[in-house]
């Protein structure tokens, strides 16, 4: 039980680096934009583990604004993509 | 007992997050990777923000963890239909398996493999 919170945050870390291999060789903006969606999503899943890894449930408040302005920053990259007219 | 039940909610989670992110590798077009990402994305992190809602059994943090986890559930399918739709209007191009494209703004390929204008009455969706 105590190894848990350790393996679950080396998992994420590895799909970590999958998102980020994503994010440097996506062929077009679009595709860094998801890349950069599931980093967020990722990062927030992250934060919660090490709430339960640390004892301290102050992290879970940076999971909830995390998530809060992912949501936004995607939003806002779909924006200029429609403006930019070009994949 | 809850110990146990935390253990395994969070690796399930975590496990779902690896999902997704070799989805988002191994996938051929940038819409199947959407159905990779926003689905098994969205699932690992409810399940790891479940695991925290039952490892803290105070009322206030596990209102916290519910909260965000309603959030993520609201707006992930939104943020997802946005980035598909602004990467479809804007010419993403499609796997060359694409069978049909139901919204017709584009050139889409019969069963047969002959290419169709857009309009015209197919047999294509069967």
């Amino acid at each position: 039980m105590d190894a848990a919170p350790s393996l679950a945050l080396g998992i994420l870390v590895a799909a970590l680096f999958l998102a980020f291999v994503r994010l440097l060789r996506g062929p077009t903006l679009p595709d860094r934009v998801v890349a950069l969606d599931l980093l967020s999503t990722l990062c927030v899943g992250l934060s919660a583990v090490y709430a339960i890894a640390a004892q301290n449930p102050v992290f879970l408040d940076v999971a909830t604004l995390l998530a809060l302005i992912s949501f936004l920053g995607t939003i806002a990259f779909a924006q200029y993509v429609r403006k930019r007219g070009q994949p | 007992m809850r110990a146990y039940i935390v253990a395994v909610m969070m690796l399930c989670g975590a496990t779902f997050m690896l999902i997704a992110a070799l989805g988002l590798i191994r996938m051929p077009d940038l819409f199947t990777r959407m159905h990779a990402t926003s689905k098994a994305g969205s699932l690992g992190a409810g399940l790891i923000l479940l695991a925290v809602a039952i490892h803290y059994g105070d009322l206030g943090i596990s209102a916290r963890a519910l909260a965000t986890l309603a959030f993520i559930l609201l707006t992930a399918p939104i943020a997802a239909h946005v980035i598909g739709r602004v990467a479809y209007f804007v010419g993403v191009p499609f796997w060359e398996g694409t069978l049909l494209d139901e919204l017709g703004a584009r050139q889409f390929r019969t069963r047969m493999g002959e290419e169709e204008k857009p309009g015209s009455s197919s047999e294509a969706h069967l």
